[in-house]
């Protein structure tokens, strides 16, 4: 476990949020400290992805509140989250399908100029190669596993401090998987903290710090990763152990 | 020969101003996904205040550039009081909003304005030039080097710049532009201006040849819309080939026929498009894999 002196960096505190009169989160607790990778797991609909969008700004909280750097953003829109260093690769990668991959990067930094976007598009060309190969190519004729490395490197484009990410490994072949989760361990050590949503548990658990366990809207368990990974109860319902 | 070359400029002349009120469905489609029918509504605006600041002594420059500026003002308007707050409305609520907006925006100038039919004159005179048998007039040329213009500065600022781009990539995935940053309602609310801005230069382009009145933003939005159908909704390509395709089968269809068939003839290729390529010629044809 890491210091709780500090403040963490993304302080969660009793966040609920709705679709209608259907409620999605009940009351969520959660903390990301700097410099961590946090993780949580939960079966399908348990409701990670409403979390992430609840911090982002996509989804409206109904009670609670969330605190980024100490400030309160329950209430600032998307865009302004944005700007405060705290990005989203959202689930499905939702990549801009009809412009080039080059573009989908340029719109990663929308918020900067075009000095620093030249600087970081070569960054993120050596952390994906394949990106540079493609770069004039429409976005929409990418490969699933190249699509989900424009999302991420899209999200890295406006120099977050925390990076949310959702699913990376959704859908892709295993060797892909692997790289993939490569490139997400990589990200420490450019001093960003991470906030990982997966559907495969183990390989969240074995690169994260620590883990959150979530059901219908709830939080189930909390703790090291590596505790949660020995823990009988996660072997059983999420590693298939 | 002759006679052909003459149906074909008249073609191009009207073809422009649908060109020209499709780019303005287009960029609004675009960013919101609304189908605004209230676009002739910007035409009419931008020949109606021309035309009643020229006739109260502005200079016609001026006037125009005016006519341009409120026609956008009202287009931001109609976006920030009608549009907006009604955000996550279904398609066919926001059509009716739209269509609601321009029967107001008609109502408003048949009161602010009158019902009477008005011009101010062509730019650079009204002498018809001769072109091998067939003439011309100047303004003509002004349509459709407007019309070609605008689409050329529309191509350029929405490929290259980096706010177009931001236009174009929340008309593609509003979430995803979020996420990245983009304040998607000031996106919308430019595409609102720029769309009723052009709507405006279409209806000072124009004017001297077409003649403006309270009522003409009718039948402007629905040869407009055909032509954006007809090019592919949401394709500025579509807009501009779709507009000039419709005005010249109107205009030969009516030259050769009877002007009595010029719209059921336009209508008829419209249907065989549409029948043949669903999403119109230039229309989005890029496989979204998942
Ligand atoms: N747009 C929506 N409208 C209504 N209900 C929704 C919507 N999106 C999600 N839900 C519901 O909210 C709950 C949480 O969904 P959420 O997508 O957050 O789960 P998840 O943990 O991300 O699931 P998965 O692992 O499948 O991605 C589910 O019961 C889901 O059915
Ligand atoms: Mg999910």
């Amino acid at each position: 476990m890491a210091p709780m002196r500090t403040t963490p960096m993304l302080s969660v505190r009793n966040l609920r949020s709705r679709y209608g009169r259907i409620e999605a989160l009940y009351g969520i607790d959660l903390e990301v400290n700097a410099g961590e990778i946090v993780t949580v797991v939960g079966a399908n609909g348990a409701g990670k992805t409403t979390l992430l969008r609840c911090l982002s700004g996509v989804q409206p909280a109904s009670a609670g509140s969330i605190e980024f750097h100490g400030h309160n953003i329950t209430k600032l829109p998307a865009h302004r989250r944005v700007g405060l260093g705290l990005a989203q690769s959202p689930e499905g990668r939702q990549i801009f399908t009809n412009l080039s991959v080059e573009d989908n990067l340029r719109l990663g930094a929308y918020l900067h100029g075009d000095e620093r976007y030249d600087q970081d598009r070569e960054d993120a060309f050596n952390m994906f190669p394949i990106l540079k190969e493609k770069r004039y190519q429409l976005a929409g004729g990418l490969s699933g596993g190249q699509q989900q490395m424009l999302a991420i490197a899209r999200a890295l484009m406006s120099r977050p401090n925390c990076l949310l990410l959702d699913e990376p490994s959704l859908g892709l072949a295993p060797i892909l998987v692997a790289q993939v989760l490569d490139a997400v361990k990589s990200l420490r050590s450019l001093g960003v903290t991470l906030l990982l949503v997966e559907q495969n548990a183990f390989a969240a658990l074995s690169i994260a710090d620590r883990a959150y366990v979530m059901e219908t809207g709830q939080i189930t368990m909390s703790g090291a990763a590596s505790d949660l990974i020995a823990d009988p109860r996660v072997r059983e319902a999420y590693l298939g152990l | 020969m002759s006679e052909f070359l003459q149906f074909a400029f008249s073609g191009m002349t009207v073809g422009a101003v649908y060109a020209l009120v499709a780019l303005g469905f287009t960029l609004i489609y675009n960013a919101s996904d609304v189908v605004n029918f209230a676009q002739g509504e910007f035409v009419m605006i931008g020949g109606m205040v021309t035309a009643f600041l020229y006739a109260s002594g502005t200079p016609l420059w001026l006037a125009a550039l005016l006519a341009i500026a409120i026609a956008a003002v009202v287009g931001v308007l109609l976006n920030k009081l009608a549009v907006e707050p009604a955000r996550g409305a279904s398609v066919v609520s926001l059509i009716v909003i739209t269509i609601g907006a321009s029967i107001f925006l008609r109502g408003l100038a048949a009161i602010v304005f009158d019902k009477q039919i008005h011009r101010f004159p062509a730019f650079t005179g009204e002498d018809p030039i001769g072109i091998m048998g067939a003439t011309i007039v100047p303004q003509s040329l002004w349509v459709v080097g407007g019309g070609l213009a605008i689409f050329a500065a529309l191509y350029v600022f929405l490929t290259k710049s980096v706010i177009g781009k931001a236009v174009l990539a929340t008309a593609n995935n509003r979430l995803a532009a979020k996420l990245v940053g983009i304040n998607t309602n000031h996106m919308m609310t430019l595409s609102f201006g720029i769309s009723a801005a052009v709507g405006g230069l279409a209806g000072v382009l124009a004017t001297p040849i077409t003649l403006t009145s309270y009522d003409m933003g009718i039948s402007l939005a629905l040869k407009g819309f055909a032509a954006a159908m007809l090019g592919g909704m949401g394709s500025p390509l579509g807009a501009l080939v779709g507009g000039f395709l419709i005005g010249l089968i109107e205009q030969m269809t009516a030259g050769y026929l009877s002007s009595e068939y010029k719209d059921a003839a336009a209508f008829i290729v419209i249907l065989v498009v549409l029948f043949t390529m669903p999403r119109g010629l230039f229309g989005p044809r890029v496989a979204e894999r998942v």
